[in-house]
Order: structure tokens, then C-alpha cells, then sequence
């Protein structure tokens, strides 16, 4: 929320991209769950263990999805950004690329973000006892973890994905799929927490690291930046 | 209780009708972009239309009728600068309709959520007769059917009441009813919100103090809408009116007829301002013919016309000075001036030939307003408000709506920038907020709801 209020309020063209963002992580989460509804219908409800082997295909799948849908929203800026520089006055773009990258990887997490919280939230603030039924009792708490990383790591996938994209490097495409295939595998290992929390923190850490390295930091601006020279 | 209601409701009828059909700011230019989806007053519990009216951008037109006024060598070069200028606030004027519809929105959930009142079902209006406690589904279905049917009928018997009004200038009587429906939205229905509100938190009040609140608030929201104001206290009062007729409306619809009625209401709003002699773009004509303002209270603005920096005295531009509607006494007044300044819109580059050229500078540094009808706030409204009432998947699909509804206001408005002409607001939204709603209650939701389970991520 914090980094909604500082960096895409202010501008309104943030605020389009990044609800362009949302939606289109929303359509992608409706056609995974059609895909996963329709394999849920045709099979036995009583199989369990073809259950789970759907409900884990349903999330690969899901996240192949996502990935593909990020593809195409990149696709929509880049003819965005022409339309804006063909419009504005002095011939180059009020946003940059770089900036929709960013804007676009918020807006995807903070819509993952909420659809993962926020029944937990609302039945949070009702009456109950976590874990009563022998599970884990820091339900809330690691799950309330586990979305926010898994926010920041959009933000940063999307940062990452955008400059592989823009300067056609497959391989970075590559890492941020693997990658995020890695962190939704990782919470299988759910409510085994340590399988799932430490992986991700590690990978949002050098996904951060990454993202920082692409977009024009380095060691020196970091050393500037916090001894506030 | 609600028999009165029904009563006022079969008052405010004629009214809400009539009021709804506003024509968009005329400038003088025939030209200008209103986005007019079947606009009804938004009074009664019974219709409403909107209009997403955007003032914006004079287009290559307004650039035609200025030449005719002897500024032609000004002309190209405003031309051009007004539509970059247009498509450069393009993303200003999407926020400056986002917030409010946002707004509004919260308010909704926020009291749908918390207020048992209106999800309790204690009734229905009279233009929904067919009721939907049936045993069979067929039986219900073709119900609430029935219920569209009625209810779009009533709907359209007004919008063409209203464009006869209009037309033969019956001003005085569109005016009084207008006055008659604020005046009891502002009071009636604030002061069953309050009621239920104040139940819901067990909070007392006792009858002096909810006449004071409820006396101040209908005075000053009246002078608010109808005369002048903040600009800011005009969009709070529409904002909350609209929340309060959305709040009636998903309370006395039945639950199916809700939804087919929102989906023909879209259907409606497209055909009515898009056909050739559909009653809204009739109405659009006329005023633009006339060159004559919208009514106050039914369409939603967004931006403040500043005169400040005209140099003459003039009565065209003294009226609007603060706010994007005016009564339309003023407006008349304002537009039989010579200037012919438009009062609604805040872009008077366009109307004014007889201006000195130093004036229209001043005049560019001016707000560009987009305007939206009441009806489509409502309906909007209704749309998240009913998900949120009745979906089962809660949250998710409460939110999956309201982007969804963004989105499609996203869209129109591009597609105003695009046209530049009166554009139904409801269509793409409504209908990318049903696809929405019913995809994610029943697709998305046991998905969710099974990895949630399992605390698994995607």
C-alpha cells in the first residue's frame, strides 16, 4: 500500500496502467480457473489423489498463464507508449517503459495480493480460533507473509520481464517463468513453512537485486543513497 | 413504509425521467463529446440514466466554427494543441471520474456489509410486480422477465415524456419535479440511511438533534446541486445521493430481475443514444440545437471552469464562474449572450469569437471536465453492490467487479476521445462487470477456495 500511495498516485496514467494491470491478472485467473473447473467436473470428486494432481496442475497452469497474459500486456503498452509519444508535444513519451514495468508488476501483485487475502482478512476479523482443527496456528501470519512476497516478486518479475522483453533476451523471460513456477511449487510444501517462506524470501531477494541492477543501480547509488550523501 | 415509498415512487417517476435526459453542455460548436448513455434523473427509485458526458476536447469542428468567427489563423494551431491536449488529460479525466465512482462504490459495500437493512428482503417496487419466491426455475426466470419488461417500458415512456417536455419547453415543469425528487431523496432516503445506520451500531440519537442533522444536510445539499456550491460539496452531495438510490435499489429488487434489468438497461442506454431516433440523442440534438445546458443534479462533473482570467464583464461568463452545471435558468441566460459561453463546459476556447485573442490564452490554462450522468454512478453501484450482497465468494468477486467496472469506464472513455460524440456509459461496463461477477462466483471462487485450503499460491 505504501508503495502504491508513493510511486503510481500521483500520476494518473500510473493509476490506468496499473488497474489495467489488475484486470488483466484477473482474466487470467478466470481462464485458469475455467480450465481447472472443467478438468474438476469431468473427474471423479472422490479420487483424492487425482484431486490434488489437478488442483497442482491447475496452479501450474495458472501460473503459465499469468505469464503468458504479463506477455501480452506488455504487447499493449508498447503500441500504448507510440500512441503517447505520436500525442505528446516534444516527441518523447510521459512514461517510460520502464516505469509501466513497474506499475504493471504492482498492479499484478496487488491483485494476486488481495485475492489471496482478503476473505482471510474478512473472516479475521470475525470470531475463531486459528488452527482448531490441528492446523497450523500461524495460518494467518504466513499467509499474511507469503502474499507479501509474493507481491513484491510480481513487482519485480514484472520489471524483469519487461526488460528481457524489450531487449529480447530470452533467457531473462525464462528465469522470471522458472522462477515463479519455483515459488507456487514451493508452497506445496504448505504447512511445512520453512519449504515455502525461505525459498521465496531468497527469491524475491535476488529478484530484487536483479530488477535493481537492471533498472540503473548499482552499489555505488545504494552506498549514496543510505549513507544520504 | 413502503407503500409511501411506492407512492413517492410513482411521484418521482415522471420526474426522473424527464430530469434524466440532459442534454450535453451545447456549445455552440455541434461537436463536442458527451458521453450520454440514456441519462435519467436519479431521484427516484425508479430510473435513471446516465450520461458520461466529457467535455472534453473542441475537435477539428470547434476549429471550423471558430474560423467562421474571424479567428482563422489561430484556428489550426488550436486545433491541434486542444487534441493533444485532449488525449494528454485523457488519463487526468479517467482519475477525475475514477475517484468518484470509487467513492461511491465504497460507500455501498461499506454499508451493504455492515447494515443488515438492505440485504433483508421486505418488499418490491411496484414496477417490479412478478415476484421470485417461486418453486420453479423456469417459473422464476420468466418472472423476472416479466419485471425487465415492465420495468424498461416505464423507463422508456418517461425518456420520451422527457424529450416531449424538452422539446415543446416546458422548463418550469421539468425544473419542479427535479426540485420535488432531490428534495425527497435528500431528506426521505437520508433519513431511513441514518435510521438503519444507527441501529446497526446501536448508537442513540434523539429526534432533535437527527431533525437538525437531517434539516442541515437537505438544505445544504439542495442549494448545493440546484444553485451554487463547492465544487467539491456538489460532488460529495451527488456522490452520496447516488449511493443512496443505489442502496434502495439493490434492496427492492428481486435477485434475478436485478440482474436482467441491468443487462437490459445496457442494451437500452446503447440503443437510445446511438440510434438515429432514439429519445436521447433526439434530446442531445435538440439542446445542441438550442444551444442550452444540461439540468443541474443529474449528471456528475468534474472540473471547475475558471474565468479569472477574462478581462470583460461579461454575462456569459460571470454565471459559470465556479461550477460545471448550473441551473439551467443561468444557463439559458448565460447562453442567450452573444459570447455564447458555454457555462457547462470548461473548455470555452471554443465559444468564443468574439473574444480577444489574449483572453482565450488565459482561457487554455483552464480544467477540462468530464461529466457523467447520475444513472450510470447508480447503476455501477448496483452492480458491486448486489456482488457484494449476494455472491457467495465474497471479497473476490466484489473486487473482481470493481476492476472490472474501471476498467469498461477505461474503455468508454477512450473510445469517447476516439469518437468524440455522446457515448453510452453503461454497456461496457455493465457488461464486463456481469461477465465478471458470474464467472468469478461460480469459477473462480471454489478455485480460490480450494487453494486457500491447501495455502497454496499462484
Amino acid at each position: 500500500y505504501g508503495l502504491f500511495l508513493f510511486t503510481i498516485a500521483r500520476d494518473p496514467l500510473r493509476i490506468i496502467i496499473l488497474i489495467a494491470g489488475a484486470f488483466f491478472w484477473l482474466v487470467s485467473l478466470l481462464l485458469s480457473s475455467l480450465i481447472w473447473f472443467i478438468a474438476v467436473k469431468a473427474s471423479d470428486p472422490r479420487d483424492e489423489r487425482l484431486q490434488k494432481g489437478l488442483l497442482i496442475f491447475g496452479v501450474m497452469f495458472s501460473v503459465l498463464l499469468q505469464e503468458a497474459f504479463r506477455f501480452l500486456y506488455y504487447k499493449l503498452l508498447r503500441k500504448a507508449i507510440e500512441g503517447l509519444v505520436a500525442l505528446s508535444e516534444d516527441g518523447c513519451s510521459p512514461i517510460s517503459i520502464q516505469q509501466m514495468a513497474y506499475v504493471a508488476g504492482v498492479g499484478f501483485g496487488l491483485m494476486s495480493g488481495a485475492f489471496s487475502m482478503i476473505n482471510l482478512l474478512a473472516d479475521a476479523l470475525g470470531p475463531g480460533t486459528v488452527g482448531i482443527h490441528g492446523d497450523s496456528q500461524l495460518y494467518f501470519l504466513t499467509s499474511a507473509f507469503m502474499t507479501m512476497v509474493l507481491i513484491f516478486l510480481h513487482t519485480f518479475w514484472g520489471i524483469l520481464f519487461f526488460h528481457g522483453c524489450e531487449h529480447r533476451r530470452w533467457w531473462e523471460i525464462m528465469a522470471v517463468v522458472v522462477m515463479h513456477l519455483t515459488v507456487s511449487g514451493s508452497s506445496f510444501c504448505n504447512p511445512l513453512y520453512v519449504g515455502s517462506l525461505v525459498p521465496s524470501y531468497l527469491l524475491m531477494a535476488a529478484a530484487a537485486a536483479w530488477a535493481y541492477l537492471l533498472s540503473g543501480g548499482s552499489a555505488q547509488n545504494l552506498r549514496r543513497f543510505l549513507l544520504c550523501k | 413504509m413502503i407503500t409511501f415509498m411506492n407512492n413517492s415512487d410513482s411521484e418521482e417517476e415522471p420526474c426522473n425521467e424527464r430530469t434524466s435526459l440532459m442534454s450535453a453542455e451545447s456549445p455552440p460548436v455541434p461537436s463536442y463529446q458527451d458521453s450520454l448513455p440514456a441519462s435519467e434523473a436519479g431521484e427516484a427509485q425508479a430510473h435513471r440514466k446516465r450520461r458520461a458526458g466529457s467535455s472534453r476536447s473542441p475537435n477539428n469542428i470547434a476549429g471550423g466554427e471558430m474560423s467562421g468567427s474571424g479567428v482563422p489563423v489561430r484556428e489550426s494551431a488550436l486545433e491541434n494543441e486542444e487534441e493533444e491536449l485532449t488525449l494528454k488529460y485523457g488519463a487526468k479525466h479517467v482519475i477525475m471520474l475514477f475517484v468518484p465512482v470509487t467513492l461511491c462504490m465504497i460507500v455501498v459495500v461499506a454499508t451493504i456489509k455492515s447494515v443488515r437493512f438492505y440485504t433483508e428482503k421486505n418488499g418490491q417496487l411496484i414496477y417490479t410486480p412478478f415476484s421470485e419466491d417461486t418453486p420453479s426455475v423456469g417459473q422464476r426466470l420468466l418472472n423476472s422477465v416479466l419485471n425487465t419488461i415492465i420495468m424498461i417500458s416505464v423507463i422508456i415512456v418517461m425518456t420520451v415524456f422527457l424529450v416531449l417536455l424538452y422539446k415543446y419547453r416546458c422548463y418550469k415543469f421539468i425544473h419542479g419535479w427535479l426540485i420535488l425528487s432531490s428534495l425527497m431523496l435528500l431528506f426521505l432516503f437520508t433519513y431511513i440511511y441514518l435510521g438503519e445506520v444507527l441501529k446497526t451500531y446501536n448508537v442513540a440519537m434523539d429526534y432533535p438533534t437527527l431533525f437538525l442533522v437531517i434539516w442541515n444536510f437537505g438544505a445544504v445539499g439542495m442549494i448545493c446541486i440546484h444553485w451554487k456550491g463547492p465544487l467539491q460539496l456538489q460532488q460529495a452531495y451527488l456522490i452520496m445521493i447516488s449511493a443512496l438510490m443505489a442502496l434502495v435499489f439493490i434492496k427492492y429488487l428481486p435477485e434475478w430481475s436485478a440482474w436482467v434489468i441491468l443487462g437490459a438497461i445496457s442494451i437500452y442506454d446503447l440503443m437510445a443514444v446511438l440510434c438515429p431516433k432514439g429519445p436521447l440523442r433526439m434530446l442531445v440534438e435538440t439542446a445542441q440545437e438550442r444551444n442550452e445546458p444540461i439540468f443541474p443534479a443529474l449528471i456528475y462533473s468534474s472540473a471547475m471552469m475558471w474565468t479569472v482570467g477574462m478581462a470583460k464583464p461579461d454575462t456569459a461568463t460571470r454565471g459559470p464562474s465556479h461550477q460545471t452545471w448550473d441551473a439551467a435558468e443561468d444557463g439559458r441566460d448565460h447562453h442567450r449572450s452573444p459570447s455564447h459561453t458555454d457555462s457547462r463546459i470548461s473548455e470555452t476556447r471554443s465559444p468564443v469569437p468574439t473574444r480577444p485573442v489574449t483572453s482565450l490564452e488565459e482561457l487554455e490554462e483552464e480544467e477540462r471536465g468530464v461529466k457523467l450522468g447520475l444513472g450510470d454512478f447508480i447503476f455501477y453501484s448496483v452492480l458491486v453492490g448486489k456482488a457484494a450482497a449476494t455472491a457467495s465468494g465474497d471479497w473476490n468477486t466484489t473486487l473482481a467487479c470493481f476492476v472490472a467496472i474501471l476498467i469498461g469506464l477505461c474503455l468508454t472513455l477512450l473510445l469517447l476521445a476516439v469518437f468524440k460524440k455522446a457515448l453510452p456509459a453503461l454497456p461496457i461496463s455493465i457488461t464486463f462487470g456481469l461477465i465478471f461477477y458470474f464467472s468469478t462466483d461460480n469459477l473462480v471462487r471454489p478455485f480460490m477456495d480450494t487453494l486457500a485450503s491447501h495455502q497454496l499460491y499462484i
